[in-house]
């Protein structure tokens, strides 16, 4: 299949395998910033390839792992409402909040939907008058403009019974976080891919010029991460600091220009709490004024929500690359996908749940006392 | 030890109401079968867990089999939900091994539902049963208010015979056995989601609901060296070779590059998130044998027209036990894991 069996070429990949041992003189640090790269470098098991050369410490890009344990109380808060048809992306429906998640409301007769594009949510009010359509508008910079032209779409149509949760979130924030931190001890990033095909990778550049941190921005597939890492080993032997962009089949500089456009002129950037971080200031994206009847936590008066997420939990520090899933004592006991503690562990694509989906073997293997 | 901290604020009841989950096939299926199930009914028979119960009655082996349909949507590319009531209880019968030979049949209707509509699946059903050389010899039909069904619910209930040496049962692994499967994976789950969700492709994916029986009956006349045969419904291949693994108590590993999806399927996967191994299959077959036989057992197959992209994908073995393990395409080794309940679509 095109565009995805050459970037799963073993010998491709055994090539880029080798650059990277032939080229570091010592250990690196890299950081891929997004869930989805996460989930492929462990399902192919990148880290046992080149394990000596670089170490692979893994972002906060999973937007479900992110969003805060009390966005997800005020969905759930939301959804139970006998008027309201709440619709979301199918994996936030596992997400706990603090009394539950969205399948236990559907099991208690909430409308509950799963969507693949929140516009099939605005077609969804269009056909239900009677009852309060609600999207669960979460994500980085990639889902924005679809949910934003949703909200669009239903001012247009002069729908009134639409309205978004939103809970967005921006990568070049995060990253300037973690680089501020006196316990950094990432050297290099891979900027997501996805998030840079919307937003390009001109923001990175003054992140690079300001801490001298090479960024690569990278695809999904194995061949692609691999030759990611190895642009930024390049980089870091040489003693460069650039923005690259090893996407190329997909990110242009300046991004998609359109859809940027419908994100400005729906939402405005706003300080935002990230489950697993804290607040980190003007790292997301909240509705603008002008649509604040599109707003359901203004609709439902649920604005005011907080809540703790559990002590036990580690995330704050593997999110931020200091400690890997398998460091956590709850890790695979305590803490699993049917019965998760924290962000990293709620999505498939959460650092936590991809070492125990793809390699909780071996972490046994190597943890067993 | 507690399990969980006491100031822990995600202390989650999942106990107490049953989800969409425990119908995946996963492991909260296995979960109510262990916790609700399995204590209220309790005997030697039920406790192996295999597709089918084989009974000796006055010297003769029967199978039996039940099984319920609560497909959406009704009719979809390659079949409908009258058809695979058919396919899906003969597939059990034939996993244990067994000759079919009769189904009960059960309509739950929902009132109001189109009388055209139950004719075109009763129709269906009855073709279907005829083309498999069964009878549908007793029935039932209930019908409950609307709002309290979905449309049609049907269940099915077959007997056969079985061969009088022949022991087929998910805890007969051994290490070193092949494993083999029949062919293409993931296409009726894909069919349906893509019909389900109005999702278009380039080319149409059809369901593969078949009725393996003869299949079986050709594997069965080459070798008798077969250990394990399991049809991967819901939860996939994945979810199948778990179930062996860990009632054999052996380790599985398979082959990446050796596990054949289609192109579409594979498509279909990649923009939804999904992955193919935990897609549920209604006309393939995996099957544990003793390596000796796997090269033979393969060619049988393939002249089969349901057994056509037959091919061994891993092999079972003693280190590991109750894992399955996948070498993938970089030749680096990951955990094929039992999912806890259905596959999500990711968010991006």
């Amino acid at each position: 299949m095109r565009y995805i069996d050459e970037y799963r070429d073993p010998k491709i990949a055994q090539a880029l395998v080798d650059r990277i041992a032939q080229r570091a003189t010592r250990q690196w640090v890299i950081m891929e910033i997004c869930g989805g790269q996460t989930h492929t470098l462990m399902r192919y098991g990148i880290d046992e390839l080149i394990g000596k050369q670089v170490e692979l410490v893994h972002g906060p890009g999973c937007p479900v792992c992110v969003t805060p344990i009390e966005v997800v109380d005020k969905a759930v808060e939301i959804a139970s409402r006998p008027d309201v048809i709440f619709v979301s992306y199918g994996d936030m429906l596992r997400v706990p909040g603090t009394r539950c998640d969205l399948f236990r409301v559907k099991a208690e007769g909430g409308d509950v939907r799963i969507a693949y594009s929140p516009m099939e949510a605005v077609k969804i009010a269009r056909k239900n008058p009677d009852k309060k359509v609600v999207f669960f508008g979460i994500g980085f910079e990639t889902t924005a403009p679809a949910n934003a032209m949703a909200v669009w779409k239903a001012r247009e149509e002069g729908l009134t019974n639409f309205s978004e949760l939103v809970s967005h979130v921006l990568v070049p924030p995060a990253i300037r976080l973690l680089l501020n931190s006196p316990t950094n001890r990432v050297q290099g990033f891979i900027a997501p891919g996805h998030v840079c095909t919307v937003m390009g990778y001109w923001e990175y550049k003054a992140l690079v010029d300001e801490y001298a941190v090479p960024i690569v921005v990278g695809g999904f597939e194995p061949v692609d991460l691999l030759e990611a890492i190895a642009m930024l080993v390049d980089q870091l032997e040489a003693g460069h600091a650039e923005v690259q962009n090893q996407y190329v089949r997909s990110v242009t500089y300046i991004g998609n220009q359109p859809a940027q456009k419908i994100v400005e002129n729906v939402f405005e950037v706003a300080d935002r709490k990230w489950r697993g971080i804290g607040t980190i200031p003007q790292s997301g994206l909240r509705l603008r004024p002008e649509f604040a009847a599109y707003d359901a936590e203004k609709i439902f008066g649920v604005e005011s929500r907080h809540a703790d997420e559990p002590a036990e939990c580690i995330s704050s520090q593997v999110l931020q690359g200091l400690k890997k899933p398998v460091d956590c004592p709850a890790f695979a006991t305590r803490c699993s996908p049917e019965r998760p503690l924290g962000a990293p562990m709620v999505s498939a694509e959460g650092a936590c749940s991809a070492y125990y989906q793809y390699r909780r073997h071996a972490a046994e293997l190597v943890c067993v006392p | 030890m507690s399990v969980l901290t006491p100031s822990c604020p995600i202390i989650i009841p999942v106990k107490d109401h049953v989800s969409l989950g425990h119908g995946s096939g996963g492991k909260l299926s296995a979960q109510l079968m262990r916790d609700v199930f399995l204590p209220a009914f309790t005997n030697e028979t039920l406790a192996r867990l295999d597709d089918q119960a084989v009974l000796i009655v006055n010297g003769t082996r029967i199978a039996f089999t039940t099984d319920s349909f609560v497909v959406k949507p009704l009719f979809f590319p390659g079949g409908d939900i009258g058809s695979l009531a058919v396919h899906g209880t003969i597939n059990d019968l034939a996993m244990g091994g067994a000759q079919p030979l009769f189904l009960s049949c059960a309509f739950i209707i929902e009132e109001g539902f189109p009388m055209e509509k139950l004719r075109r699946i009763a129709a269906s059903l009855g073709r279907a049963a005829e083309a498999c050389g069964v009878k549908v010899v007793t029935g039932d039909t209930k019908v409950v208010d609307k709002g309290s069904g979905d449309g049609v619910f049907i269940n099915t209930t077959g007997i056969g015979l079985v061969p009088n040496n022949l022991f087929l049962s998910a805890s007969e692994a051994r290490p070193g056995d092949a494993v083999i499967l029949s062919g293409y994976i993931g296409d009726h789950g894909i069919a349906i989601l893509a019909e389900r969700e109005g999702l278009e492709f380039e080319t149409a994916i059809e369901s593969d609901s078949a009725a393996l029986h003869t299949l079986v009956a050709e594997m069965l006349d080459t070798t008798r060296a077969i250990r394990v045969l399991r049809d991967p419904t819901r939860g996939g291949v994945s979810s199948s070779l778990n179930e062996i693994a860990q009632q054999s108590g052996v380790g599985i590993i398979l082959d990446e590059q050796a596990i054949p999806v289609r192109d579409e399927v594979r498509g279909a996967c990649e923009m939804l998130g999904l992955d193919p191994l935990y897609v549920a299959n209604e006309g393939k077959l995996l099957s544990i044998v003793d390596p000796a036989v796997a090269d033979d057992l393969v060619a049988t197959m393939r002249r089969h027209p349901l057994g056509r992209d037959a091919r061994r994908i891993g092999t079972v073995t003693a280190k590991d036990p109750g894992w399955v393990t996948m070498r993938t395409l970089l030749g680096t080794t990951r955990i094929v894991d039992m999912l806890a309940g259905d596959q999500l679509p990711r968010i991006c």
